[in-house]
């Protein structure tokens, strides 16, 4: 079981950062968070760099602490649509209090908007019921049975066109075919869903589906629906562990294991050097102290973090990883330095200078 | 007119083509509707044209005839508030307008997605929320069509104040002091609570910039005129002919003393349509050139199906009428607003007409459904557009071009310099939001710039 040729990267960005208390760092803009600048600024730079994903997380409630408020992530995955040229874009969605209807046509914009760069992380909002006065609040096995449905009902409409349904046929005056738009008629407990979507086929076909594997309930609904599963682990034998029990799990399912990628998650500050670093995240923790993370963490410099990508790559503990900056800015400001040469992607060592004085 | 008043300024609205038989798809430069390129085509150009705001309708099912997915018309929209997000990345200026249906979204996910484009766009954002309610279309929502037609208003003004009191959930932006560990005073709980709703906890989002988006209405019904005095900055109407405009203008604007609001509080803006040419017989044989485009021999028999509630695939479209009665009460074309209320007596007019005037089902059908309005040379439609204005028939235009995405490039070109000459259209922004371009308040600051309430 080897690990896919190129590692995926992508990157995670919450706020000022995963750490609650990054936005008190003089270099946050922490003013800025509400504004297009600020995200475009992370946004684009991940792109110009060479990430694959940016993963842009959501939620209808207040964070507890730190930095207060979010911006609804798809409009932020669509605001970035025309200043990105390579990267995906996956915004969170969660599904409890959202049509599917609505989710469907929202992610087939953004691939439209990206020529097809587009996904949707896959999410359930707990304790948010009153926010909306529409339902109780609902246990996990309600709500992964709901997500489970909305997953069926927004792959269904995306399919509902097919591809070549357009045909502006002069003669009979036929804009399309009909016969090749379908009614869904999805029918389950939580939704009922006519079809077909308003919205033509996006140009993936079916946007990338990302679920995070957390517990039981979400693992059930991601290996039989994800593209893209996310999980968290302690280590490195531990992320290799947990990757090996989900492509297991995605077998059973009945599904092909090498078509499913299993990102590890990876909290990462870096600095110019290991001291600085380190120094910085205490001075974090002083503001804000945080529980210890059961996620693999990375502080120190962005040639430390290659070494370590290198070795995930190496040790197949997963298929990528989803950088989670503790610090947004500082991240970014980083990522010159991390940028995947064209040398490494060949899996060419960098020359030693022919002038450089030998040690 | 009296000399010594400001001469009255025109408010222009591009309205992207949509799905129905006026977007002329058979023409060679008819470009894709769904592609993201044609919507910032048609954007840069309003933007170009330094028109107010670019606008979106919205449809949540695909429109049927005779039981069957309608396929003479465009088919296939993104989705409403993904393309105007994106949009805010291509332009700088121009306002983006999104219809919104209030009867199959929650108060909280409304208030949070305009809100988000208003902070996205630099405040730029506005919400045309419409109220269809039908069980037709309420089959892809789990709400379902639960909603009686009546209460479809009353629904609607409970959206309105519930995401008003969400917007209003933070006192201030946040003030951010690093040395203190304050990002910002904690936002308040909403409560708010009405026939329909039981909201209750804090928002997600800090004021936007233009506090509440600017909100459009689109209905024509007392109710919908009511809840557009009471509440709308502006009105999307249907009422595009001069005296029709100058009375419903009349109507509308009376009804807003009551609600404590200004004429100025609330603009009228009809959609319309044009033509140019280089003479006026040009530009009519133009017209005449496009709306026998707009309605082809299949859309003819589908308009006369639609009265005539049966299937008339057997007629020639350049043939009579029919001489068979209309169904009664049989409504076979589903997603789209009816047209005929009594159809024998539509059917009974329709037959003398055609009659009198030797018309075929096709050239009736081209007759009775003309919309054109503007048809003219350059100046004469920047005259005819001033002069609405001028004689309070409307404050401005939706303009709904013919094609995709090309539609409104000769109007951009050549006749937005003639209504500058006229002094009567802006000659560059003076402002950066929305509210700004339409010369109304923000919701929360007095004249002194200060935040009231
Ligand atoms: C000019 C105009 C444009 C409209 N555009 C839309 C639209 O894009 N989507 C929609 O669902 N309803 C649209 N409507 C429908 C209205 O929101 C409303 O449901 C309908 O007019 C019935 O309300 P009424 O009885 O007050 O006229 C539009 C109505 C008008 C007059």
């Amino acid at each position: 079981m080897t690990a896919r040729r190129n590692l995926l990267l992508g990157v995670e960005l919450s706020g000022t950062g995963a750490h609650p208390a990054s936005w008190r760092r003089p270099d946050s803009r922490a003013e800025e968070l509400f504004t297009a600048g600020y995200w475009l600024d992370a946004i684009t730079a991940a792109d110009r760099y060479g990430l694959d994903l940016v993963f842009l997380p959501d939620s209808f409630a207040l964070q507890p602490v730190g930095a207060l408020g979010r911006l609804e992530a798809v409009g932020v995955a669509a605001r970035a649509a025309a200043a990105t040229y390579r990267i995906g874009l996956i915004p969170q969605v969660p599904v409890t209090h959202t049509e599917p209807f609505h989710v469907s046509k929202a992610v087939a914009s953004v691939d439209f908007a990206t020529l097809g760069r587009a996904g949707w992380e896959v999410t359930v909002s707990r304790g948010q019921s009153a926010l909306f006065g529409r339902k109780a609040e609902q246990d996990e096995v309600s709500l992964w049975a709901e997500a489970d449905e909305a997953v069926e009902v927004v792959t269904r409409l995306w399919d509902s066109w097919e591809d070549d349904a357009e045909i502006r046929d002069a003669a009979t005056g036929r804009f399309i075919d009909r016969d090749k738009l379908h009614y869904i008629d999805y029918v389950g407990e939580h939704f009922s869903v006519k079809g077909p979507s308003i919205t033509p086929r996006p140009p993936q076909g079916q946007p990338i589906v990302v679920i995070r594997a957390a517990d039981p309930h979400s693992t059930a609904v991601a290996v039989r629906r994800a593209d893209v599963i996310r999980v968290a682990a302690a280590d490195l034998a531990a992320a290799a562990q947990a990757r090996a029990e989900v492509r297991a799990a995605v077998a059973a399912a009945g599904r092909d294991p090498d078509r499913v990628s299993v990102l590890v998650d990876l909290d990462v500050h870096l600095a110019a050097t290991e001291e600085n670093a380190v120094v910085d995240v205490a001075q974090l923790e002083v503001w804000t102290p945080t529980a210890d993370p059961n996620t693999l963490r990375h502080i120190g410099t962005a040639d430390t973090l290659r070494e370590l990508l290198g070795r995930i790559h190496a040790t197949g503990a997963g298929d990528g990883v989803v950088l989670r900056p503790l610090a947004v800015a500082a991240f970014t400001a980083a990522l010159p330095k991390l940028a995947p040469r064209l040398r490494d992607r060949l899996g060419l060592p960098r020359p030693v200078d022919r002038y450089a004085p030998t040690a | 007119m009296p000399d010594t008043q400001v001469r009255r300024q025109v408010h222009l609205a591009a309205h992207f083509p949509g799905v129905n038989n006026t977007t002329v798809w058979r023409d060679p430069d008819s470009g894709s509707q769904i592609d993201f390129d044609s919507f910032v085509h048609l954007a840069r150009t309003a933007e170009r044209g330094l028109f107010d705001f670019f606008f979106l309708a919205e449809g949540l099912r695909l429109r049927e005839h005779r039981d069957r997915i309608h396929d003479l018309d465009v088919v296939g929209r993104p989705d409403t508030l993904t393309v105007l997000n994106a949009l805010a990345g291509v332009t700088t200026r121009l306002g983006l307008a999104g219809t919104i249906n209030t009867t199959y979204n929650e108060p909280f996910e409304l208030a949070r997605q305009f809100g988000t484009l208003d902070h996205l766009s630099g405040g730029r954002a506005a919400w045309n929320a419409v109220t269809s309610s039908d069980a037709f279309t309420g089959e892809n929502f789990r709400r379902g069509g639960y909603l009686e037609h009546a209460k479809r208003y009353t629904r609607a003004a409970e959206v309105i104040d519930a995401t008003r009191a969400l917007w209003d959930g933070w006192s201030a932006p946040p003030i951010v002091d690093r040395d203190r560990g304050i990002f910002t005073a904690a936002p308040a709980t909403v409560r708010f609570h009405s026939d329909q709703f039981d909201i209750e906890g804090p928002f997600v989002l800090p004021p936007s910039p233009q506090g509440y988006p600017v909100l459009l209405q689109a209905g024509d019904s007392a109710e919908g005129r009511e809840f557009a005095a009471a509440k709308a900055d502006a009105i999307f109407s249907m009422h595009g002919e001069l005296e029709d405009g100058q009375q419903f203008y009349r109507d509308v604007k009376g009804r807003l003393a009551k609600y404590g609001r200004s004429r100025d509080d609330l603009l009228i803006l009809p959609a319309a349509t044009y033509v140019l040419g280089d003479t006026p017989a040009d530009a009519q044989e133009r017209a005449r050139h496009i709306r026998r485009q707009q309605v082809g021999p299949q859309t003819a028999l589908a308009f006369l199906e639609q009265v005539w509630g049966r299937d008339l695939s057997g007629y020639d479209p350049d043939g009579p009428l029919p001489d068979v009665d209309p169904a009664d009460n049989v409504n076979i074309t589903r997603g789209r607003v009816r047209h005929a209320k009594d159809p024998r007596a539509v059917a009974d007019a329709w037959r003398s007409r055609a009659e009198a005037e030797g018309l075929s089902i096709r050239e009736l059908i081209i007759a009775v459904t003309a919309r054109q309005q503007f048809v003219g040379t350059p100046a004469e439609v920047a005259a005819e557009i001033d002069r609405y204005v001028q004689h309070d028939a409307c404050d401005g235009f939706v303009l709904v071009p013919h094609l995709t995405p090309g539609g409104l490039d000769d109007f951009v070109e050549k006749v937005v310099p003639e209504l500058q000459d006229r002094g009567s259209f802006r000659t560059e922004y003076t402002g950066t939001t929305l509210r700004e371009h339409l010369g109304l308040r923000h919701p929360h600051r007095t004249s002194e710039g200060v935040r009231a309430s």
